[in-house]
């Protein structure tokens, strides 16, 4: 009966294999364990305490998911196949040596077809780990994609494992070759590799020098690997599992956590490490150097000096730095060149890089924090100084009159309530843009007109409304955050209403994620309203467009918040032919202007990303509509189809467009 | 008191500004409206010699190496010395760098009421001022005793005051002036090697508007394919973003051309008070109650960002016929 | 050390409609938004440079109004040392001559080696504050001032002259200056400072009740300037338009 032979070909004569084996990993496993630990403990040490024990159930579940099934690495086909290969061999084998330990010394069980299988699973993820080994030495070496870090360890880490896996198939090769036991079909590339041996015409006393010879180099290289493993590419596979054991499970991504305090309860503002908490520096220290934050990241495509990847490098470098610099770990980020203020300054927090993140690093968090402490230092350009002010005396970023905000209502018949003084069904949070920009108002005004037609309740706060507050959160402008909600809220508070609407996908998230109400509410962004109202037939769609259309899904109603089917339906239902970009969805590119970049100083640009997202849609077939449904993705996306030179192609079209070309 | 209305001449480096003439100019009407002359006062070191143009009934002009180029401990005890003399009805000081160091303190020191940012005079004598950043009108009528007026540009064009010589020239003896409290020490020159846009005839003006700098190469393209040079109002300037010897208004330069182009900049009074003299001015800007629509010829209520392409695509067109 | 006093006030903040109230002689101050004066801003801005240079001693006074305690803050957020408002303050803009003699009688209790304050106030039609508080106190003043630095008992002034041009003025301490325009532009402070600043710095009230707001000469009224002749708007899009200005620019021979 096939069974599990422990220790084939190794000599006894020195006592059993056993001490060896056992020593040799025990001792590269306390060199592991005591190495890890000692790097490990300075996260604790040096970073702000952080609880994030809570739901160990769910974190165990998000282990399996994201560090074991690695649905993460698997949302593109190349790297993820590839890593999977790895990967998965990988714990494949750990398993494997595990079962043939319980099997040695507890419990038999590997024998008969139990052991037939076992065989055969080792030797196919043997060949899946091969395959995967060239996959990446083909990218890694011809292909050499941008978004990959090229330095020595990466190539020492393939070499050791691809050693140690051929290895581990040579070994058993050679014992095949020489026992041709009965279930040698069980491992068909062991065997295949087996006749190679014996076409050699070695004899089984040579065979099986060899195979002590490999057995010794796997052992030691083994035992290499685990000892070098803190310092070089494969720490991820410690730090990685740990980063997302520990990942934020209470706030969803569309809620920031507020200014922390110390014991006295003075606020803090990020500048130094030691004011990190010790995820945040986990943050650094599972990064698998993937880029494909990098890759997504809409203010790196465009030239903006935000690399994420190498921001969240930074922080791994700067504890680094913080061990032989004179200032320990008060040592400034801001003064790596991966955190400058120009670094954190360019980011959109579109959301992108926490999207794709295989690990789940919260780079947006980090960035937003550290923003905190330049906006109270007073580290920020003109124009934004300028619309902070403006946001603080008037409520709003353009400077003007909070009596103009509803202007735009001026000449609709009938007049729009007044939800600060008469009830309504629908309380609508205008926000900003759509208030004070002229030709967002004029969608606005166009919105308004089909509410009145759908026969649905609605009204504004007028002057009552101010800044939802979204990107001066963002922005790390968190005391005026604080007013704008108070502001808001009192003026909420003194309206009756059902349900909450608005058009802006930023006042979206903070009044769903954010904000303090009392109260559970019903929060609709526009395009689930006009859906409702499309499928109960308040608003009859007699005029199908059969244009072909694309949709740009905003960053704050997809990633943020999961609505991509409602706006697409709507689409649909005006007879457009909906036709997808291929970053749709939560790959959507951002138009640029989130994270308060909309009131920022430009600065170089190699290409602005809303230009980059309009040669996408350009690039359809037969496209002529590129519907948005953001006020500013419409102001974005307008000036960049003429900076494009699109302007007579493609028209960027609201949905509140479509819906009134189609009625 | 005597019925005479007095006026500080302002000359700076050996030029008469042209606050002074638009003053002689209201001095004229309000004189008529009292009965009686108008005394222009002159400060300086040689200074009488800029009478010739003015167009003053009398000249009182005081000589004193301290009162050769303007500061306002020597002017002030100066002034007060003349004013305690003669005792006008009324007494012009520019809204200027000159004259509002020593209107005021003068008005304190001798109890004389002030009234401030006059623009014209009505019919009858009275003052009208502009204040509020020029949407506020304000009517009032000169106290029974000596009233200081400041003056601001607008309501007189400086060929009003021009004229002269006056007939009478009475030299005053300086007061006291040792141990002043404020000396000059030197003029500093802005920055040279670059256009001087007061001899400039086409001027496109940027203003807040153009809100970064990347976007005053927008400006650039205009003002090349009209053949004329790029000015800013104070906002652009504090950034840094245009040297200073492209301000335009009050503290900058006071410019002339056939063709004032402003784009995005709102009017505030200190910027309009440079573009006066302007053959045409045509404003776009965004917001209809902008008060540069008040003074300007043309007028286009428009985005400046939308409306900047087509324009240079029309010019363009015009230029490569 | 430097004792420097700014006088920082609110004024009508333009980007409202201005109402005339019904005595037909002052402005409406029902809907009245008030805002720092932008010279006083930047004054204040002066100030607290010239601390970080120098070390001083910044006191900011201030007359009561809507919003006064928010600007105060705000100053000392900055790194305004003391503040000072006027309280029981009329309705009614007083005169400055008045305001000037109430503000000399504290200021000189301070002793202060300099006083800054805004060049101008827009809606000061009562002569200038600072040179009148100058005269009240017998000190020098110079305005229009674009940068300051103290060295021993003088300070180092730079005048702004029209078409760029500066005057290096010196001025002997201790002196009054109106500020035009701070060395660097005044900072931005985070609204969560100035929050912080309310539980920490205190406001000392003085009384203003003394105010005089009768003028020493006849206002007959008050009005919206009649918008005489507003300039030609070209109408329609932006095509269409740009075709008209080039057209008046040809016929304007500029082309």
């Amino acid at each position: 009966m096939p069974e599990h032979i422990e220790y084939w070909g190794i000599p006894h004569e020195w006592g059993s294999p056993n001490i060896l084996v056992y020593s040799v990993m025990f001792l590269a496993g306390a060199v592991l364990i005591f190495r890890f630990i000692m790097q490990a403990r300075i996260w604790w040490k040096v970073g702000r305490p952080e609880a994030r024990w809570n739901k160990l159930h769910l974190r165990i579940w998000n282990v399996i998911k994201y560090a074991i099934v690695q649905t993460r690495v698997l949302r593109q086909r190349y790297p993820g196949v590839m890593h999977i290969a790895l990967a998965w061999s990988f714990f494949i084998f750990f398993l494997g040596t595990a079962l043939a330990t319980i099997n040695t010394h507890f419990f038999k069980f590997l024998t008969g077809s139990v052991f037939s299988f076992y065989k055969l699973t080792l030797d196919v993820f043997t060949v899946i780990f091969l395959v995967g080994a060239i996959l990446a030495i083909y990218r890694r070496y011809v292909t050499k994609p941008d978004r990959l870090t090229y330095q020595p360890q990466f190539t020492w880490t393939l070499i050791l494992l691809v050693l140690i896996v051929l290895g581990g198939i040579t070994t058993e090769s050679l014992r095949l070759a020489v026992e041709q036991p009965v279930n040698m079909a069980w491992s068909p590339f062991g065997w295949l590799l087996a006749q190679g041996f014996l076409a050699t015409g070695a004899s089984d006393a040579a065979l099986t020098n060899l195979h002590l010879i490999i057995w010794l180099v796997h052992l030691f290289l083994a035992a290499i690997t685990l000892v070098i493993l803190p310092v070089g590419s494969l720490l991820h596979v410690l730090t990685g599992p740990l980063n997302i054991f520990f990942a934020e499970l209470d706030r969803p991504i569309g809620s920031l956590p507020p200014t922390p305090t110390d014991q006295a309860g003075i606020p803090i503002y990020v500048s130094k490490l030691s004011e990190l908490t010790w995820k945040q520096i986990l943050n650094g220290e599972a990064c698998t150097e993937c880029g494909r934050c990098q890759d997504v990241c809409p203010a790196y495509g465009a030239g903006y000096p935000l690399n994420p990847k190498e921001m969240i490098l930074g922080i791994s470098e700067v504890l680094k730095d913080a061990k032989s610099h004179q200032n320990g770990y008060d040592l400034s980020l801001l003064e790596n060149s991966k955190l400058s203020k120009e670094v954190l300054w360019s980011c959109t927090t579109c959301a992108a890089c926490i999207t794709e993140c295989p690990v789940l690093i919260e780079h947006i968090d980090t960035i937003v924090e550290i923003r905190r402490h330049l906006v109270i230092e007073g580290l920020i350009d003109t124009e934004l100084q300028d619309a902070l002010t403006n946001l603080g005396r008037y409520g709003n970023s353009f400077g003007q009159s909070p009596r103009k905000r509803a202007q735009w209502t001026e000449d609709i018949e009938p007049p729009i309530k007044d939800a600060t003084r008469e009830p309504v069904e629908y309380l609508w949070f205008v926000g900003d843009y759509a208030s004070y920009n002229p030709s967002v108002a004029e969608l606005t005004v166009k919105t308004a007109k089909i509410f009145q037609k759908a026969g649905i309740d609605f009204g504004v706060m007028y002057k009552g409304e101010n800044h939802s507050g979204n990107d001066v959160r963002r922005v790390g402008e968190e005391g005026l955050f604080e007013m704008l909600v108070e502001k808001n809220m009192k003026a909420l508070e003194r309206c009756q209403y059902q349900s909450i609407i608005t058009t802006d996908p930023h006042t979206y998230n903070t009044l769903v994620n954010e904000y303090p109400f009392a109260e559970p509410q019903i929060i609709l962004h526009y395009s689930e309203l006009l859906l409702m109202l499309i499928k109960e037939g308040k608003l009859e769609l007699n005029n199908p467009l059969n244009i072909r259309a694309t949709y740009h899904d905003p960053c704050y109603l997809g990633r943020y918040n999961g609505i991509y089917n409602d706006p697409r339906q709507v689409i649909r239902a005006t007879g457009c032919d909906l036709v997808e970009m291929p970053r749709s969805r939560d790959l959507a590119l951002c138009c640029g202007a989130g994270g308060g970049r909309i009131w920022m100083e430009e600065g170089k640009v190699d290409e602005r990303p809303s230009e980059n997202r309009i040669q996408e849609a350009a690039a359809l077939d037969g496209v002529q509509y590129f519907v948005i449904a953001c006020p500013k993705d419409y102001t974005m996306y307008q000036d960049a189809v003429k900076t494009t030179g699109y302007e007579n192609d493609l028209f960027v079209k609201d949905l509140i467009d479509l819906v009134a070309e189609a009625m | 008191m005597t019925q005479d209305i007095f006026v500080l001449i302002e000359h700076i480096r050996g030029q008469v500004s042209d606050i002074s003439y638009i003053m002689t100019a209201a001095a004229r009407e309000l004189a008529q409206a009292q009965d009686g002359s108008v005394v222009g006062i002159l400060l300086g070191s040689g200074a009488e010699n800029f009478k010739d143009n003015l167009a003053v009934d009398k000249v009182i002009y005081c000589d004193h190496a301290a009162l050769a180029e303007f500061t306002s401990d020597a002017y002030k005890r100066t002034l007060i010395a003349i004013l305690g003399e003669y005792d006008p009805r009324a007494v012009f000081f520019g809204n200027t760098t000159i004259g509002a160091d020593v209107s005021s303190s003068i008005a304190a020191h001798s109890s004389y009421p002030i009234i401030n940012s006059c623009i014209r005079i009505t019919e009858g004598g009275g003052i009208t001022s502009q204040v509020c950043g020029g949407k506020i009108m304000v009517d009032s009528q000169l106290a029974d005793k000596t009233t200081i007026v400041t003056m601001i540009p607008g309501g007189y064009k400086p060929e009003q005051g021009q004229g002269g010589p006056p007939s009478e020239t009475i030299k005053f003896s300086p007061p006291d002036l040792e141990n002043l409290k404020v000396k000059m020490v030197q003029f500093i020159e802005p920055a040279t090697g670059d256009v001087d846009i007061a001899q400039e005839k086409i001027l496109v003006a940027i203003g807040r508007g153009i809100q970064t700098e990347d976007n005053i190469e927008l400006a650039e393209e205009l003002a090349a394919l009209l053949g004329g040079t790029v000015c800013a109002s104070r906002p652009v300037i504090d950034q840094g973003w245009l040297p200073t010897s492209r301000l335009v208004g009050k503290s900058g330069k006071s410019v002339k051309p056939d063709l004032y182009l402003s784009l995005g900049i709102s009017g505030a009074t200190e910027h309009l008070e440079g573009i006066m003299g302007s053959k045409t001015i045509v404003a776009i800007n965004s917001d209809p109650d902008a008060p540069i629509f008040d003074i300007a010829k043309y007028g286009i209520e428009v985005d400046l960002f939308d409306f900047i392409d087509p324009l240079l695509e029309q010019l363009g067109n015009v230029k490569n016929g | 050390m430097t004792e420097i006093v700014v006088i920082a006030r609110l004024v009508p903040d333009l980007v409202e409609e201005l109402e005339i109230a019904q005595s037909g002689i002052a402005l409406d101050t029902s809907w009245l938004r008030l805002i720092i004066n932008e010279f006083d801003n930047h004054a204040i801005e002066q100030a607290v440079i010239l601390k970080e240079k120098t070390g001083a001693n910044v006191t900011i006074i201030s007359l009561e109004a809507e919003g006064v305690d928010d600007m105060l803050f705000t100053t000392a957020a900055k790194g305004a040392d003391r503040l000072i408002k006027l309280t029981g303050v009329d309705e009614e803009k007083p005169t400055n001559i008045s305001l000037a003699e109430t503000l000399s009688n504290i200021i000189k209790e301070i002793n202060p080696d300099l006083i800054l304050n805004g060049v101008q106030a827009h809606d000061d039609i009562t002569g200038d504050l600072a040179p009148q508080i100058a005269d009240l106190l017998n000190l020098p003043y110079v305005g229009y001032i674009s940068g300051v630095s103290i060295e021993g008992g003088q300070a180092k002034a730079f005048k702004e002259y029209p078409g760029g041009l500066l005057a290096e003025m010196e001025v002997t301490l201790p002196a009054v200056l109106g500020i035009q325009a701070s060395e660097e532009p005044p900072r931005y402070v985070a609204i969560s400072k100035v929050r912080q600043m309310m539980s920490t710095a205190s406001i000392e009230e003085m009384p203003g009740d003394g105010l005089i707001t009768e003028n020493n000469f006849v206002i007959d009224r008050m009005y919206l300037p009649e918008a005489a002749e507003k300039a030609e708007m070209l109408e329609g899009n932006e095509e269409e338009v740009a075709q008209k200005l080039t057209s008046i620019f040809q016929d304007l021979g500029l082309l």
